[in-house]
């Protein structure tokens, strides 16, 4: 394709259209329906795009695919693109929300348009290239590089105290991103090569392993967000506007996940059991502090925020938990949250737009007025406890299932888990939904429109489908897991023999 | 046939929601039960084929559902003996519900809404019983969850009905963690979650020691406990059994089919399908035993005083359970099924049949306010007596071949096991007890005189008050001032009617197929049966006596209440005024939901608010990022503009680092 392998295509898709879109100089209407309607139409094709590569992905190889390489920057720094079945599905989940972000943002967005679709576009390109790179330059370029839009669209488009927020964000990100940064200089020297594919072939020696594990993992706990880094995530989520709540929720924390696939697991594999029961004890409190957190939360957004903390404690303890259940379901749970808490994240703003508040108590009796809105936000709500059917089941049966064959402390304790998001996502739902409707404020509130219904109708049957059907998905990601558990597998065997 | 079974009530639910709203209600409504019907009608082909003829017993795959590595589960109906069974039972109960909530939903303005949840709710429960893996079995359990939390919360207007709610989905999520981790430690032990590969491996495993949760102990009796522990809240076992009384809150027909008859019966149903895992784990059935016969002592005792007539009811199936289950317990697994089966005739019947009363007493549920109601609504009359019949076990009636064996079986498997004489102990003092409450509700409803206005006084309790708030609400708010009760309509008679039949007629018919002396002709060996548990042989021999106790036991429950409620009117509450703390202490249901609120419900809140102000709030964000920040901010306020500062800030040390990175990368570095 115009000497551009797919994955190239994909990547900077959006940033064509975000070019295009910085040509238009006046803000009259017609420019910024205009403005409008390229953002969308760019995210739409990128998705359409993105389905033709998933025609083209062999589930059954279980490495790299659609592999692309360049000399770049001279020096022997290269461009090198490629995905595998750990990756792949979150190319796709990444093109799939992008076009719901536009049209979410389509009315509420009245300040800055250009401005704002232009840091989504790019943002898009930013995400796309994270889970594409097979180098590590290039990836470290685009791991810190979608927080430069993300704090952009928290900063300037966000609620009242933006700053507050985007500069918690900040704080944290900067520390894990700076030790990742030394770490990332360290393999480098060691290896003599940044390029991924023959990273994950190196075998680092085991003190040398801990202390890029350590590095490593600052970064990607800090954006998962692990326990007890996650206090940015709540105030990120309630200042960011609905959009950017989707892409936080549903493509940035994959990142940090993503990363534990990619590097942590398969590079330094003796690291990763040396450190196993530090993750563990990091995701068992982060389920259950969360979701008690979650339970007595004010404000809608929070209480998801919060409720996606517990749900990355099952991603991270899956992964640990080294095993084919653990990690699939971990990938799958990723994907699942994706779905889900963007679609939740769609439902506050759904209300939000209409009331301008996101405080629990201002509502209540909600089916009374937008009963096509209770049933989605039904869906979703159940979803979210990991009811069996839902795509949130899969995930959490998974991880939970795995790390009981790791470690059957950690997964009884994790398991306390589905109690309690039943009851602080029923207790949610009952407070906003149910009821009589009694507050003058919502006599004229009106149900889902059609754009709205456009929006979740499409989320609320993928989390049904994937709930019922979850091979395309799964199949995606077998092969290279089994892969990859092979080789850190192999360690375990080792480690467990020279214990005795 | 057996797609056409599970799947015509999904189809139902489906069509429900858009009919109901795009044509009529009345259109939605006699699809879904038209529907019922033909799954109900397709059900007691295949009971006749597979349980009573020489059918095969099979597990088709529909589909697979997911695959990691080595765990695979498939979507299958699994068809045998036991399916077969629990088939005709869920498709019977669920086709007279729909029919009677015709009559009974009339005036409710969110019908298709009412019978999508009622088809929703019965298509779980098909999918519970046919399920061929634990995981399916998860799916449908959590599916007649959700149905039973929609429900019970339908009047979702009423703060308590959305509490009752509320509630019975998290005590049953507690369940839930057990049964979740019974599977875990399934899988991990016999490599598979499908029943015929778990009964497969298990015998090598009996008696097999294993590291769980930190301690070396018997990995079998452990699983098993576990995913008993799933079966308890599903079936309002001890110290799992708060929820069912409020579920009460849900519109009576629910009462009836879910929880009466059917979704609390899927923990029965569980152990009875684990059978043969159960048989292996000789202390895990003492304990099923042990909760079983502490839940049916301890229901009934609650049921003695209860006013609401939902509620006592709710309480007598809370307490038949636990008999279920003392049958479970004591290795006779076709007892207990076979309690589960007439047991869903004769509580639906008595539910429809309280469902009948109230809505001549035009939504009064307090029974002190009824009375004399013998004369104007006959036909219920006659049925809650059959119904009443059917429970205490008068002879020849379902529940007497049903009880009676379960009593009989825990006095046989008591010479080996003393949780068993514990269980036949209990059980009996329960018969008199249910005989007691259950003569004492027909009395009060429909015999002496009616005090329209009487009780609401002191000790009243509070969830009394809800059938007041139903007024406003209710199906049936607008009847006008004629408060003259009327008996209900041919439509809901008729499932009354059928009810009474299979309450009167189920024990005689079946008793020998599902208990007889050749049970295994009818069983096909889907339900364990271990090579020393001989105890649906020995039932069969226990002493004269113990086969006439509990219809003495019944006698003397029935004198006592006729002589309290018709020869003495007022000697009940002179008994109650004389012993007021054991009066309160049942009428408080042994205080579990005050107990509960104090040990778990208050401190999760209060951890809630701790960790989130304390934790969060203090100590990470304190000394964490607000404590830097306020070092920070500082600089940064003098340096450059709010808005956009920690970007060109957060840029700038990015720009930084991938500069001194690729200087160092050029400088040689790497080569």
């Amino acid at each position: 394709m115009f000497g551009f392998g797919i994955l190239s295509a994909l990547t900077f898709l959006p940033l064509l259209g975000a070019a295009i879109i910085l040509m238009f100089r006046n803000d009259d209407e017609a420019s910024l329906r205009n403005i409008r309607h390229i953002a969308l139409w760019t995210t739409v094709a990128v998705f359409l795009l993105s389905l033709v590569a998933w025609g083209r992905f062999d589930a059954a190889n279980a490495g790299f695919q659609m592999v692309e390489q360049k000399a770049w920057a001279g020096g022997g720094l290269v461009y090198k693109l490629g995905v595998d079945g750990m990756s792949f599905p979150f190319v796709v989940l990444t093109a799939f929300l992008m076009p719901f972000c536009i049209l979410a943002s389509w009315e509420s967005i009245t300040f800055r348009v250009k401005e704002y679709m232009i840091a989504f576009l790019v943002l898009e390109t930013l995400m796309i290239g994270v889970f594409c790179a097979l180098d590590l330059v290039l990836f470290y370029l685009f791991f810190e590089g979608g927080l430069i839009p993300m704090f952009l669209i928290i900063g300037v488009w966000g609620g009242k105290r933006r700053i507050y927020a985007s500069f918690k964000f900040f704080l944290y990100t900067l520390i894990g991103s700076l030790l990742m940064l030394v770490a990332i200089m360290a393999m480098a020297t060691f290896a003599k090569t940044t390029d991924i594919t023959v990273l994950l072939q190196t075998k680092f020696p085991a003190d040398m392993q801990k202390w890029l594990w350590l590095a490593f993992f600052a970064s990607f706990a800090v954006k998962m967000p692990m326990w007890p880094v996650h206090t940015w995530l709540p105030d990120a989520h309630v200042e960011a506007p609905t959009a950017g709540s989707v892409i936080l929720a549903g493509i940035l924390l994959k990142m940090g996940g993503y990363g534990f696939i990619r590097f942590s697991l398969p590079m330094f594999p003796d690291a990763s059991h040396y450190f196993a029961p530090l993750v563990f004890a990091m995701s068992v409190i982060a389920i259950v502090y969360t979701s008690l957190v979650a339970l007595v939360q004010e404000d809608m957004k929070k209480l998801i925020a919060y409720s996606s903390v517990a749900h990355m404690g099952f991603v991270t303890m899956g992964l640990f938990a080294m095993n084919q259940q653990g990690v699939q379901g971990a990938i799958f749970q990723m994907v699942s949250h994706g779905l889900v808490s963007g679609a939740l994240f769609l439902c506050v703003g759904v209300i939000y737009d209409r009331m301008h508040t996101r405080d629990i108590a201002a509502y209540g009796g909600l089916v009374h007025r937008m009963p096509r809105y209770a049933v989605a936000f039904m869906v979703l709500t159940m979803a979210n406890v990991g009811l069996p059917g839902t795509s949130g089941f899969v995930g959490e049966f998974l991880t939970l299932i795995g790390t009981f064959a790791a470690n059957t402390k950690v997964a009884a304790l994790a398991t306390l888990g589905v109690i309690l998001s039943a009851a602080y996502a029923l207790y949610l739902y009952r407070r906003i939904i149910f009821g009589v409707l009694e507050k003058p404020a919502l006599a004229n509130i009106q149900d889902l429109s059609a754009r709205e219904i456009l929006i979740l109708a499409p989320l609320v049957v993928l989390v049904i489908y994937y709930g019922v059907q979850p091979g395309a998905i799964m199949n995606a990601s077998a092969a290279a897991v089994a892969e990859l558990v092979k080789t850190t597998g192999a360690v375990a065997v080792k480690a467990a023999a020279l214990a005795h | 046939m057996y797609n056409t079974i599970v799947f015509a009530p999904l189809f139902g639910f489906l069509a429900a929601a858009v009919l109901g709203k795009y044509v009529s209600a009345r259109v939605s409504e006699i699809v879904t039960t038209a529907l019922l019907f033909v799954s109900c009608l397709l059900s007691w082909i295949v009971f006749v084929n597979v349980g009573l003829g020489q059918g095969q017993a099979s597990a088709p795959v529909v589909a697979n559902w997911f695959t990691s590595g080595g765990l695979k589960i498939d979507w299958a109906l699994r068809v045998d003996t036991l399916t077969a069974v629990m088939l005709v039972v869920v498709t019977s109960v669920s086709s007279l519900v729909h029919l009677y909530s015709i009559g009974y939903m009339a005036e409710d303005p969110s019908r298709p809404r009412f019978f999508g949840y009622l088809s929703l709710f019965t298509f779980a429960m098909l999918m519970l019983v046919t399920s061929d893996n634990l995981v399916q079995m998860f799916f449908g359990w959590e599916g007649v969850g959700l149905a039973s939390y929609l429900l019970i919360g339908f009047w979702y207007d009423r703060p308590s009905a959305n509490a009752a709610a509320i509630k019975a989905f998290v005590v049953n999520r507690v369940g839930d963690f057990g049964f979740s981790l019974g599977i875990f430690l399934v899988w991990v032990l016999t490599g598979s979650v499908s029943f015929d590969a778990i009964f497969a491996a298990a015998p090598g495993l009996a008696n097999k020691p294993i590291d769980v949760f930190g301690l070396h102990v018997d990995g079998l009796t452990i699983a098993c406990l576990l995913l008993f522990m799933g079966a308890m809240g599903k079936s309002a076992q001890f110290l799992l059994h708060t929820w069912l009384p409020d579920a009460m809150e849900g519109p009576t027909p629910v009462s009836a089919l879910i929880h009466a008859a059917t979704m609390v019966t899927a923990g029965v149903f569980m152990v009875a399908r684990l059978s043969p895992l159960f048989e292996l784990a000789p202390t895990a059935l003492a304990v099923v035993t042990a909760i079983g016969a502490l839940t049916a002592i301890f229901a009934a005792t609650v049921g003695l005083v209860q006013n609401d007539i939902k509620r006592v009811i709710a309480y007598s199936t809370c307490s038949q359970l636990g008999y279920m289950f003392v049958a479970l317990g004591v290795g006779a697994y076709g007892v207990g099924i076979f309690h589960l089966f007439t047991h869903a005739f004769f509580k639906a019947l008595l539910f429809l049949g309280a469902g009948s009363v109230i809505h001549a007493m035009h939504h009064e549920q307090d029974m002190r306010n009824m009375g004399g109601l013998r004369k104007e609504i006959p036909f219920t009359f006659w049925m809650m007596t059959i119904g009443t019949l059917a429970l205490t076990g008068f002879p020849f009636t379902a529940g007497y071949f049903s009880k009676d064996a379960i009593i009989e079986a825990a006095y046989a498997a008591g010479g080996h096991s003393s949780a068993a004489t514990f269980g036949f102990l209990m059980t009996l003092l329960a018969a008199g007890l249910t005989s007691f409450y259950s003569w004492r509700l027909v009395f009060m409803t429909f015999f002496g005189e009616r005090h329209a206005h009487a009780g609401h006084g002191q000790d009243t309790h509070a969830h009394d008050t809800h059938a007041q708030d139903a007024h406003a609400h209710d199906a049936h708010g607008h009847h006008g001032h004629d408060h003259t009760p009327h008996e209900s309509p041919l439509v809901m008679l008729v499932p009354l009617a059928a009810l009474a039949v299979g309450a009167l007629f189920a024990g005689l018919a079946f008793n020998g197929a599902f208990i007889g002396h050749h049970f295994e002709e009818f069983w096909k060996g889907t339900i364990g049966q271990g090579p020393n548990n001989h105890i649906m042989h020995d039932m069969h021999n226990v002493p004269k006596w113990v086969g006439y106790a509990p219809f003495v036991m019944m006698v003397l429950g029935f004198l006592v209440a006729l002589y309290m409620y018709i020869l003495r009117p007022g000697s009940a509450q002179r008994l109650a005024a004389a012993n007021p703390v054991l009066y309160r202490f049942l009428l408080n249901k042994w205080y579990f939901d005050e107990l509960y609120d104090v040990l778990f419900v208050r401190p999760a809140f209060w951890l809630g608010r701790l960790f989130w102000k304390g934790g969060d709030g203090r100590i990470i964000d304190g000394l964490g990022p607000d404590g830097i920040a306020a070092r920070v901010v500082d600089v940064a306020r003098s340096a450059v503009r709010l808005q956009t500062g920690y970007l060109y800030h957060y840029a700038f040390a990015m720009l930084i680092g991938v500069a001194a990175f690729i200087t160092w990368y050029l400088l040689g570095g790497v080569r």
